[in-house]
């Protein structure tokens, strides 16, 4: 009866019904309740991470400061590359709403290769810098950009692996539930990760080369 | 007996949402086309040096960029103040607050503490003449 009551108004606990036949789908909710709670957490990271750009980020130390620094064109390239990769992710769960195990397969490759793209882009830009000497080394401003962006670079390298590892799961299990589940706990992850992309981009270079 | 069906067409209602919360074709590519704008606009800005004043420059860059933070979260992340009965916007409010404590605090304190540990070239003369 209470639940019944408690139907029509908002509630302030997380429902359980373990023993219920369906209790999968409450399942599925809780798991993404808690990956939620993951990503805020992660979010708590990142803005730590901003802090401290923010509060380093003009100490040259007589070293070079953004705007000697920063290809912005390199910057729009690998930007596109992530936003190109978070709409094919979106294909790819579209694909797997309708069924479509080889549709879901192909895009999760695509979003793949994007996501190597802006890998690939971000490892070219750290090593030019790190050959003309700005080194983490150089200067508070290195210090905290490397930590920074670095953070960001790892969060993409690990959706990567999980993107494989997922792709392998879909090729022995096929379109289970548990598959479903992780693929919208990965879609959260990697538009998450673009989402701390915009910050980067605006926060650190654009605002960067502009101030 | 009848609340353990109540919970199951609760269930099933659930289930619904949870399908519609994955988005469209629609909603993908409207979240899309909002980001490529917001993107190309604060580069543009950036890159061409179109505006006189600096300081504008990088407010414009900080709204537009705090925009497309909200279109993704709306469009690609699904959020809104009913997914999972609230409890996503509320948590995402809370770091939210967290992460404007922290930043703004940190730039605040450290603003001034740069202020008062490295005294200026005329801030020493002017100690210096002191009687």
């Amino acid at each position: 009866m209470s639940t019944e009551t408690a139907m029509g108004q908002p509630e302030f606990y997380v429902r359980q019904s373990a023993h219920d036949d369906e209790g999968e789908h409450h399942h599925e909710t809780g798991t993404m309740l808690g990956f939620w709670i993951y990503l805020m957490s992660d979010c708590l990271i990142f803005g730590t991470l901003f802090a401290t750009y923010a509060v380093l980020g003009r100490n040259f130390a007589a070293g070079p400061s953004p705007a000697d620094l920063f290809e912005l064109d390199m910057i729009l390239l690998s930007t596109f590359m992530l936003l190109f990769s978070s709409i094919t992710y979106g294909f790819s769960v579209l694909r797997m709403d309708k069924g479509d195990l080889k549709g879901t397969q192909i895009w999760l490759v695509v979003t793949g290769l994007f996501g190597l793209a802006f890998l690939g882009l971000e490892i070219h830009e750290f090593s030019h810098l790190w050959h003309i000497g700005a080194t983490p080394m150089a200067s508070a401003f290195l210090s905290s950009f490397y930590t920074l962006v670095g953070t960001h670079g790892l969060h993409v390298t690990v959706g990567c692996i999980w993107l494989v590892v997922l792709l392998v799961q879909l090729r022995i299990r096929g379109l289970t539930p548990e598959n479903k589940r992780r693929m919208m706990c990965l879609s959260m992850f990697w538009h998450f990760l673009d989402l701390i992309w915009i910050g980067v981009f605006s926060f650190v270079y654009l605002a960067g080369v502009l101030v | 007996m009848s609340a353990s069906s109540n919970t199951s067409s609760g269930n099933s209602q659930d289930h619904g949402s949870a399908h519609g919360g994955h988005g469209s074709f629609r909603s993908y590519m409207i979240g899309f086309g909002l980001s490529v704008v917001l993107t190309i606009i604060p580069f543009w800005l950036t890159m061409t040096d179109v505006l006189d004043s600096r300081l504008l420059a990088v407010a414009i860059v900080f709204i537009l960029g705090a925009g497309q933070m909200i279109v993704h979260i709306y469009f690609f992340l699904h959020m809104n103040s009913r997914a999972e009965e609230g409890w996503l916007a509320m948590s995402l409010s809370f770091t939210v607050l967290l992460v404007v404590i922290v930043l703004s605090g940190s730039i605040w304190v450290m603003f001034h503490l740069d202020e008062n540990m490295m005294p200026s070239h005329d801030q020493i003369e002017r100690v210096k003449s002191l009687p």
